[in-house]
């Protein structure tokens, strides 16, 4: 596998050359925060940063997607014919994702890709990118990657891994995808020794600058229905607007809605994100809303993360640490402190 | 700002233990910096958590919305003015609140200061009088109040509560000379096109989450139309003309309505300056009835009433 030295001029030079073979997805600098957008002319890549407003998850799975397409025409002899509709599973590549986003592609492909279940859409996007991540040398003081089973240099579930050497970056192949999007970088010397060895010393030395502490070790031997009913959810939702900021900004909120749109004779069915928050999310067809109250929604957010998942998967929590959700809610409910709560019950 | 906590500490107390209120909405202190989160308290041993400093941009009023017990709240200029608003529309009555005003001197914007650092991490915020300080890992730096205020406080006319029980400082004077619709007037002279280009452009990176619509004292419907489904509406996806109908007809809801208080922009996740929308029609609403919403008890609002002696002919 590759262990390369770039300069970062090489480097860019060479995530340009990318677009050859790529649809190549970046952190932009947008107004006063960062997304992850195509690289096209006019827009430059900023990898000198924290990371991105909204997680790279629309990458694989975009918050609106048209699944299927029918025409109501009865004149058409396809008439109400539901037929797929055309999709770009071209391959992409996104450089410069954090570990934190990587981690819950992981955690999100459990949903979409497990034996009993294979979303066909998710997983051919997801097969068509290959991740290039860049390691946290400043996680911020929200972030608690190490403490939901990630790290700020974890390198699982990636294709190829950047180290932010200062002038160069240290760049590793990690998988077959990852190689051959390295292969076509031109250019780079290889890392000896001493480089590889500076970065894994700069790994060790931003792990101990997360200094959130999140216990997660008693939620799993906790009863469901004791935490269900704890007397705190009140309080804990009390501020809550039930927006849609955390579960959108999350980069492990996988929930969507199917809609069929339709405009004269032609029709569409699309999938878009949903947000437990909305109380549309649980409405049933009879009227009846098994989450009407505010408290049921913020509940059924943190239970789902901190307890139905580490209770069906029994392979840690669903949340990858990035703290998005602690930084945008737009009221201040901190899943640190709720995660606390819970935890200590 | 500061000064304000303690007091609230101590009316909270006092009504709580008097049995004069049942409950009490302020704020507590966030846990990142900018950030404060509105609490409800019932126990009176728990009135030290209540906090107040110039990150306390949301709008109160919004918890308020069909509450049946008797409830103590925090109010400054704007929220003070949805109060009257929700009254008037039989949202709480007057009976029901105990409120305590605070003469206002602003909120500072959150995103002013973070270009102000340029962006590095800001850890701990400290205000001392009309200045801040802000610290980073690696820096200190001080900035005046007056020049981070968000948008709609800078041109303030209303930051002494216009309703109270009881106030907590005496009050500050008002500004006068501000010119609030500067920013309107300018999409006022743009021709239709333009004005297009630039609402298309204003709301392009809105994700329809609705932290704007759920942050609005105003937005108390039970089921909003944009999450009516038999029949639906308005689309679901990020199709920008369902996304621009939301933000218009959001806007339209509002219209007579709105006490400008901010809320909106400074929940945003993605920054969209939608008070632009909303400020055009608080204009109208001061050019054409000389109206500014929430100001008195005493006057039904101009979308809402007949006058058998309009001056406009069209009604008559």
């Amino acid at each position: 596998m590759t262990d390369k030295i770039f300069s970062k001029e090489e480097w860019l030079g060479g995530i340009e050359a990318l677009r050859e073979t790529y649809g190549v997805f970046v952190p932009v600098k947008d107004g006063d925060f960062h997304t992850f957008m195509p690289l096209s002319e006019g827009k430059n890549p900023d990898f000198d940063y924290q990371n991105s407003r909204l997680s790279p998850k629309s990458v694989v799975y975009p918050q609106s997607e048209r699944l299927f397409e029918y025409t109501l025409d009865k004149a058409d002899s396809e008439a109400n014919i539901v037929k797929e509709s055309p999709k770009d599973y071209s391959p992409k590549a996104v450089i410069g994702i954090r570990p934190c986003d990587v981690h819950a592609f992981q955690i999100v492909k459990r949903n979409f890709d497990n034996p009993e279940y294979r979303d066909p859409w998710w997983v051919q996007h997801f097969e068509s990118t290959t991740l290039v991540g860049l390691g946290c040398n400043e996680p911020c003081s929200t972030c608690f990657c190490t403490e939901v089973g990630g790290g700020p240099f974890n390198q699982e579930g990636l294709d190829a891994f950047l180290f932010d050497m200062g002038e160069t970056y240290l760049v590793k192949g990690l998988t077959d995808k990852g190689e051959a999007l390295l292969g076509k970088i031109t250019g780079g010397s290889p890392a000896d020794d001493q480089a590889l060895k500076n970065a894994e010393d700069l790994a060790a030395s931003a792990s101990k600058k997360i200094t959130s502490s999140i216990p997660t070790d008693k939620l799993k031997e906790k009863r469901t229905n004791d935490l269900f009913n704890a007397p705190f959810w009140e309080d804990t939702a009390f501020a809550c607007l039930n927006c849609g900021t955390c579960t959108f900004l999350c980069p492990t909120c996988w929930c969507f809605d199917i809609q069929d749109e339709v405009l004269g004779k032609e029709g569409d069915r699309i999938r878009n994100w949903d947000s437990c928050m909305s109380p549309l999310f649980t409405l049933h067809g009879s009227g009846h809303n098994p989450r009407d109250n505010k408290f049921q929604r913020v509940r059924q957010r943190f239970m789902h993360k901190l307890k139905y998942y580490v209770d069906k998967y029994d392979d840690g929590v669903q949340c990858s640490g990035c703290g998005r959700c602690v930084r945008y809610c737009p009221v201040n409910i901190d899943i640190r402190e709720v995660c606390k709560l819970m935890n200590s019950f | 700002m500061l000064k304000y906590a303690e007091k609230i500490k101590e009316t909270a107390l006092k009504l709580l233990k008097e049995n004069r209120v049942d409950t009490f909405i302020g704020y507590k202190k966030g846990t990142v910096p900018m950030m404060n989160e509105p609490v409800l308290v019932t126990d009176p041993d728990k009135v030290d958590q209540l906090y107040w400093d110039s990150f306390c941009g949301l709008n109160l009023c919004n918890y308020l919305t069909k509450r049946t017990d008797k409830i103590g709240i925090v109010a400054n200029g704007c929220n003070s003015r949805n109060i009257v608003t929700h009254i008037i529309e039989n949202q709480i009555k007057r009976e029901q609140l105990y409120i305590v005003g605070i003469p206002c001197e602003g909120m500072i914007d959150h995103r002013a200061v973070m270009r102000a650092v340029k962006y590095r991490e800001i850890l701990d915020i400290k205000e001392n009088g009309g200045k801040f300080l802000v610290k980073g890992a690696d820096f200190e730096e001080t900035f005046e109040k007056e020049k981070f205020l968000q948008g709609n406080c800078a041109t303030c006319t209303h930051r002494n509560p216009v309703i109270h029980d009881e106030i907590l400082g005496d009050p500050v004077e008002e500004q006068t000379g501000v010119e609030p619709f500067k920013d309107v007037k300018k999409i006022e002279e743009m021709d239709p096109a333009k004005k297009q280009t630039f609402f298309t452009g204003l709301i392009s990176r809105c994700i329809r989450c609705y932290a704007c619509r759920n942050s609005c004292p105003l937005c108390y419907c039970p089921t909003c139309f944009v999450d009516e489904s038999t029949p639906q509406w308005v689309g679901k996806s990020s199709d920008p003309t369902d996304t621009m109908t939301f933000h218009f007809l959001r806007a339209y809801h509002c219209a007579g309505r709105c006490t400008d208080c901010g809320a909106c922009e400074r929940v945003c996740p993605m920054g969209i300056s939608m008070r632009q929308f909303t400020k055009k029609l608080n204009k109208d609403c001061q050019d054409l009835f000389s109206w500014e919403a929430g100001l008195t008890l005493d006057q039904r609002p101009p979308l809402d009433v007949y006058r058998p002696d309009d001056y406009n002919d069209f009604i008559k």
